[in-house]
């Protein structure tokens, strides 16, 4: 049979993201794995992790970033399928919390296993009324309707009943997760919890996917209109979305809350929603791996970029990983690496003969990056305003490397990644908090460009 | 036919947009099998008579009838369920989706597993998920090798545009309509193509006894196809009756051709 230009339009695609060589190879052996397969594998590669015996401080890490993951999956609902942009969202996560810190303590005290149940069906309850909004007004106008949420469930636990809620000082001492006598009280423990919730949580929503509920929010993400009139009750569709999506966060809220043993109302404010977004966006809307993969990658980065030690490696090696992946072919990568190298030393040794107290100083880095660079970047003693020049330096050089010429750009690239260097040793790794912030945010402009259907989503298209 | 109501019956309907009287007491009905074109120049008021008889209008005036019972003022998913299913004149499928879930998306006013039963994949959701699949493919396959089995899981946005116009076609007709709703299917294509979109229309009243009401620019398809032919202008019905009537009717010619200089030099 001919092949048509339909095929040839769709196969394109696929031989773009197949690519040539290993990648192709990696690309059709992944194809061959099915969905439930690979679910088992991440469970499974998640319970080796568990059984590590990492430091406590690395386990927390792991259970928040599976509470992103929950979080990030249920916002999935609302906004990668049904394409109602959510924004009370982070409200759902501060009801599960909430829910369960007022049925499981106190007075109460009721078994995780009455209490969770309770508030996932109560959340799911309160996210359809939330939805309700949705039938009036849509796309931006119903982010700003519903952004009203989130604000008035901080207002609501700052300010009622204090004595019940907590007020600012939140609640705390709340029970663990206890269920027919035996309770979960290890950081181990809860990470195994969680992994278990996350995967259960995983496995039905693709069941919902792939049912006609999936197919019906999606027709709806896609064009409401013609969903309406291939007998799809658009309504009751976008109500269920965010009713489901609620259920979910409140889930995630339940394990956040036990785990921590308290709650508090920041712990639920509009900066915890923009982050369970950029999980979303960056890990591909639309797509249940993708929506767990974002909330590990961004939990994780986050730790990292927050401590100096692994903001370097995060900063070095992202820069390596992005030039071996976009810089061919091969020679020319070659060329990039030593001439970067090269260049740095003859720099360094150049400038350090002739004005010695320009190379006084030496690299933030410590360990063994720290000793590797220290004879290549340039850091005078005192590097705060020289810092601040490179670093505007640098913003220039991108720039720059982004307008000029295929050809030229190699050459830029290598004073680039020299100043980069110099930047980070001088100045940006000096201030982590500030640089945790601007690390973040590069990373995320460049998965975006990269990747603008996030890191596990499919492209989707507009108009066409 | 006494004392049998025709398939769709529109009773002196009117619609309003603010001081635009965009149709007037329209009188229209379709019968079981029968094809029926709507034609009149741009803004005459085709696609308004769609809207209203699929719900996106409310009617100001007058009623519309399916089988006999009025479903004026009922919401669209209802009157899809109720049997009358539409494609649209710019393109609206889900591009993002695929061929195949495009058509399937368009039986869930058919099935009734809720999102339990379908988690826990229960009988009844499994049933019909059966019921579903097996719809998709007669569907799809009505079309034959232009639509053929291996483009069923490519996205809906990679169709060249003559399929994007035969897979509205084909979600239309998943719902199970005895109506069918046709805006332009023939725009923007090929005469070959155009000669196709033809044959299919004929085929989907002949195989599958489906009463169909086209709106219709290219002359060569309304002439091909119609059992009735419909002219509107300013929302108002000019003539109806066959083809070669209508097309002669002097109302028809002046609203496409404009009046004859002489005539009005005359008047």
């Amino acid at each position: 049979m001919p092949i048509g230009v339909d095929e040839w339009v769709a196969q394109h695609t696929d031989r773009r993201d197949a690519g040539t060589g290993w990648r192709r190879v990696m690309y059709t052996a992944e194809a061959r794995v099915g969905w439930w397969p690979r679910l088992a594998i991440a469970v499974l590669a998640g319970l080796v992790f568990g059984q590590l015996n990492l430091n406590s401080n690395i386990e927390q890490v792991a259970i928040n970033a599976l509470i992103y993951a929950m979080l990030s999956l249920g916002l999935n609902i609302a906004v990668g399928w049904a394409g109602q942009l959510d924004l009370g969202y982070v409200a759902f996560f501060g009801f599960g919390a909430y829910g369960y810190a007022v049925l499981s303590s106190g007075t109460t005290h009721w078994a995780a296993i009455v209490s969770i149940p309770i508030v996932f069906g109560a959340a799911a309850i309160f996210g359809a009324a939330v939805g309700l909004v949705s039938l009036r007004v849509s796309g931006d106008y119903l982010a700003i309707v519903t952004l009203f949420v989130g604000q008035a469930f901080m207002e609501v636990v700052n300010n009622v009943d204090t004595g019940k809620l907590g007020g600012v000082n939140g609640l705390f001492g709340l029970d663990p997760i206890h269920a027919f006598g035996a309770q979960i009280t290890t950081p181990q423990g809860y990470f195994y919890f969680a992994l278990v919730v996350l995967a259960v949580l995983m496995g039905l929503l693709h069941l919902l996917d792939t049912s006609r509920t999936g197919r019906a929010w999606r027709a709806v993400r896609e064009d409401e209109l013609a969903a309406e009139a291939m007998t799809i009750p658009t309504g009751a569709l976008k109500i269920m979305a965010i009713g489901f999506a609620a259920a979910v966060g409140a889930v995630a809220g339940t394990v956040f809350a036990a785990q921590q043993d308290n709650v508090f109302p920041t712990n639920f404010t509009a900066n915890i929603l923009i982050l369970i977004y950029a999980c979303l966006v960056l890990g591909g809307a639309g797509s249940i791996a993708g929506a767990v993969l974002g909330g590990i990658v961004v939990t994780v980065g986050q730790q990292m970029v927050s401590s100096p030690a692994d903001a370097g490696y995060l900063f070095y090696g992202l820069i390596l990983l992005g030039l071996v992946a976009k810089v061919r072919p091969w020679r020319k990568l070659a060329a990039v690496l030593v001439g970067t190298v090269v260049l740095g030393l003859a720099l360094n040794a150049i400038v350090g003969a002739i004005w010695p107290s320009a190379t006084a100083g030496s690299p933030g880095s410590t360990g063994w990056i720290g000793h590797l660079v220290s004879n290549w970047v340039i850091v005078p003693k005192d590097a705060v305003g020289y810092g601040n020049v490179l670093y505007i330096a640098l913003i220039v050089l991108v720039f720059a490397l982004t307008r000029i010429r295929e050809q030229w750009r190699a050459y830029l690239l290598v004073p680039t990644l020299y100043v980069a260097a110099c930047c980070w040793e001088s100045r940006l790794i000096v201030n982590p908090s500030i640089t945790a912030q601007i690390l973040i945010g590069a990373i995320l402009i460049a998965t975006m460009i990269a990747r603008p259907q996030g890191l596990l989503g499919t492209m989707r298209v507009e108009v066409m | 036919m006494e004392g049998h109501a025709p398939l769709l019956e529109l009773d002196g309907l009117g619609i309003t947009f603010g001081g635009l009287r965009a149709l007037t007491s329209l009188d229209l009905t379709v019968a079981g099998s029968e094809i029926v074109s709507i034609i009149g120049p741009n803004g005459a008021g085709k696609t308004t008579v769609f809207n209203a008889i699929t719900g996106v209008y409310a009617p100001d005036e007058g009623d519309i009838r399916l089988a006999g019972e009025s479903i004026a003022g009922r919401p669209i998913h209802k009157i899809t369920d109720a049997g009358i299913a539409r494609t649209f004149q710019s393109l609206r499928l889900f591009l993002n989706m695929t061929v195949r879930e495009n058509v399937m998306a368009a039986t869930y006013g058919a099935t009734k597993a809720t999102p339990l039963e379908s988690m826990m994949r229960l009988p009844r959701a499994r049933r019909e998920a059966r019921e579903v699949h097996a719809l998709t493919e007669e569907v799809l396959s009505f079309f034959g090798e232009r639509l053929a089995g291996y483009r069923w899981d490519q996205p809906a946005y990679s169709l060249s545009y003559a399929n994007r116009r035969r897979l509205e076609i084909a979600r239309a007709l998943a719902t199970r309509p005895k109506l069918l709703l046709l805006d332009e299917p023939a725009a923007g294509m090929n005469p070959n193509e155009t000669l196709e979109v033809t044959e299919v229309i004929a085929r989907l009243r002949d195989e599958l006894s489906l009463a169909i009401l086209v709106i219709e620019h290219d002359m060569h398809v309304v002439e091909g196809i119609s059992d009735r032919v419909v002219a509107l202008d300013h929302g108002v019905k000019v003539t109806e009756g066959s083809f070669d009537q209508v097309a002669n009717h002097p109302a028809v010619v002046e609203a496409y051709m404009g009046r004859d200089p002489e005539a009005l030099a005359e008047a």
